[in-house]
């Protein structure tokens, strides 16, 4: 099985589930917004206007404004961009660390791998968010202190996927054909092996990317990493929670649902991935 | 009984290095609890080293740590800085609370799931099943602190129908006295009826939040377990020797499911515990995640390495818990 997938394969993973081509779609036009998003917005979204704060929704802001009169469609649409850049470097970060440790690990086995593996038990014995927190406490407060726990929490899942995929496909007989050609360990394993375990790692990193979002947000909710008055949708639920309960529901919902929507697209798309390249997986 | 006592022991090691890690975490890292004392101005050089020499932190790291174990064998915690309070008493006093609300929420999420999974399984691809799926992803894609705050504007502000989300009792009415630690059982013992009603009120909101967000994988594990279950060799078996469909739904089937499901309560429980903390924020719950949370804004060192060593104890011991589980639903496990 080869991770490249086929056209053909795509056509009919798209066609044999809807689902599939929505959860492209949503990826796509949050992208769209990603990049362009801080270009096309109506407002400013760092501007204050204490005469139009606490507003509902209306056409001139579409979203309501938040308690210092700022638009809160410009600012979910403009924090799209940070979100998304946290949680792509944390899932990057960590995937590519984890599958090169994992790889290592499973292909000469050894003192480093009980090592490594021991070490990855005890990082799995903290519940991740709980750990993420400690982490972020102990690194320092900052947004790219966030992305580094958030990477150091996902590691454990990545070691043991490469480990695991690497061990049974040392022996394969491509691994031994390249090593009778004169390769060396190091070859056999960037060229031979990895290339061959990406399916499983791409699967893993878009589940993960969902739960990246909201383990970032879940951070700054509680006031870690991203500060005021930068646009992030944590922080702005974190804003509208004082005014939740006196009514003013709209400064938590939208942010809410567009963190909601991000982490249902990339879960859909964890869904579409695993369909598209590895239709062995699917459930 | 021997695989029991094994995964017991095996349990040790992972502890021990959950504590190495919980101490590093706090003494390498950048976080030096000295530096706090360094931020007030009326404190000399001098001072500080006074402080770093009480705190024993002017010692090499290995004996530091030795230190550290010995306290910890001892149940002292440390002292958090903020409150004075030594750390453990002010777990001790906030934990029922934590612990009283997560009992709660799984409670709720595996009676709602389970039920779910199962009648999903017996009609795969009927209009329950696909409406099982589409609640169990929206489910765990809402964040909970999000699914929390919504839950309060439309049950507390709009319908009125729920308390005000200000921790664990209605500020007019007084705490039964102090046995378990958990507000409804404490008042089913004062036999305060008006208390328990009112506690369990108050609790509704919280633990209904965090049960929204493990509904999703116990109802998915429930479901495929069930279906490959229901396809087995020894259903068929049973259906050929006439057994009726209940009987062999309840007696047989559901008993072989529910091994998978048992592990992945497991796992939800871990969720629940990171979970805890957003939710407790959003709730003024007066427990250990809002604890601990204070603690990161003040600096506060000792009382966020209890947190982390105290949440770390729990999900191995949870993890525990269901592997002996499993090994007792399931004599195959044991060999």
């Amino acid at each position: 099985m080869t991770a490249r997938a086929q056209p053909g394969r795509i056509r009919r993973a798209l066609r044999g589930n809807p689902l599939n081509l929505i959860a492209l779609g949503l990826l796509g036009l949050i992208c769209v917004i990603a990049v362009l998003g801080p270009s096309l917005v109506p407002h400013d979204p760092l501007a204050t206007d204490t005469a139009v704060a606490l507003q509902p929704p209306s056409a001139q802001h579409w979203f309501g404004t938040d308690q210092l009169g700022r638009d809160l469609f410009s600012r979910v649409v403009v924090a799209t961009r940070l979100d998304l850049l946290i949680a792509l470097g944390a899932v990057a970060l960590s995937m590519v660390a984890g599958s090169v440790l994992g790889a290592i690990i499973g292909y000469w086995g050894g003192v480093l791998d009980a090592v490594v593996s021991r070490l990855v038990d005890v990082l799995m014995a903290f519940p991740l968010f709980v750990l993420a927190m400690a982490l972020v406490a102990a690194l320092g407060n900052s947004v790219i202190n966030v992305v580094y726990a958030t990477a150091i929490v996902n590691l454990p899942f990545y070691i043991r996927l490469a480990r695991s995929e690497i061990r049974p496909r040392r022996a394969l007989g491509y691994a031994e054909a390249a090593r009778a050609g004169g390769s060396g360990n190091w070859r056999i394993l960037s060229r031979h092996l990895i290339p061959n375990i990406a399916a499983p790692l791409v699967i893993q990193g878009s589940v993960n990317l969902g739960w990246a979002v909201l383990n970032a947000a879940g951070l700054s909710f509680l006031g870690l990493g991203v500060r005021p008055p930068t646009p992030e949708w944590g922080i702005m639920v974190a804003e509208g929670a004082r005014f939740i309960a006196s009514g003013q529901w709209w400064i938590v919902t939208f942010p809410g649902l567009a963190l909601m929507l991000a982490v249902f697209t990339f879960n859909l798309l964890g869904d579409a991935l695993r369909d598209i390249l590895d239709p062995r997986l699917r459930t | 009984m021997t695989r029991i006592g094994l995964r017991i022991l095996s349990a040790i090691p992972t502890l021990l290095g959950v504590v190495v890690v919980t101490f590093l975490l706090t003494r390498v890292l950048p976080g030096d609890p000295a530096v706090f004392f360094a931020s007030n101005p009326a404190m000399s050089a001098a001072d500080i080293a006074a402080v770093r020499e009480s705190l024993g932190l002017d010692r090499p790291l290995y004996e530091q740590f030795l230190i550290y174990l010995g306290n910890l064998a001892q149940g002292d915690l440390g002292r958090s800085i903020a409150t004075g309070q030594p750390v453990a008493a002010e777990f001790a006093r906030r934990l029922p609370a934590s612990a009283e609300l997560t009992f709660l929420a799984f409670f709720l999420a595996v009676v709602v799931a389970v039920p779910l999974g199962l009648v999903a399984a017996l009609r795969p691809g009927s209009l329950i099943d696909h409406a099982a799926r589409l609640i169990a992803t929206l489910g765990v894609s809402m964040p909970t602190f999000v699914t929390g705050l919504l839950l309060i504007h439309v049950f507390y502000f709009r319908a009125g129908v729920m308390p005000e989300p200000i921790g664990r009792l209605d500020p007019f009415l007084f705490e039964p006295a102090r046995v378990t630690g958990f507000l409804t059982i404490d008042a089913l013992f004062a036999g305060d009826r008006q208390v328990f009603v009112a506690a369990l009120h108050q609790m509704m909101l919280p633990a209904v939040t965090m049960a929204l967000f493990a509904l999703a994988p116990l109802a998915r594990m429930t479901r495929a377990s069930m279906i490959a279950t229901l396809g087995s060799e020894f259903i068929r078996s049973a259906r050929a020797a006439g057994l009726s469909r209940g009987k062999i739904i309840v007696v047989y089937a559901l008993r072989n499911a529910m091994l998978p499901v048992v592990t992945t309560m497991g796992m939800v429980f871990s969720y629940m515990l990171g979970a805890n903390v957003l939710v407790e924020r959003v709730f003024s719950w007066p427990g250990i995640g809002a604890f601990a949370i204070d603690s990161i804004v003040n600096l506060d060192y000792a009382p966020l390495q209890g947190f982390v060593l105290i949440m770390a104890a729990i999900f191995i011991a949870v993890n525990l818990v269901v592997d002996i589980v499993t090994v007792l639903i399931d004599p195959r496990v044991e060999n």
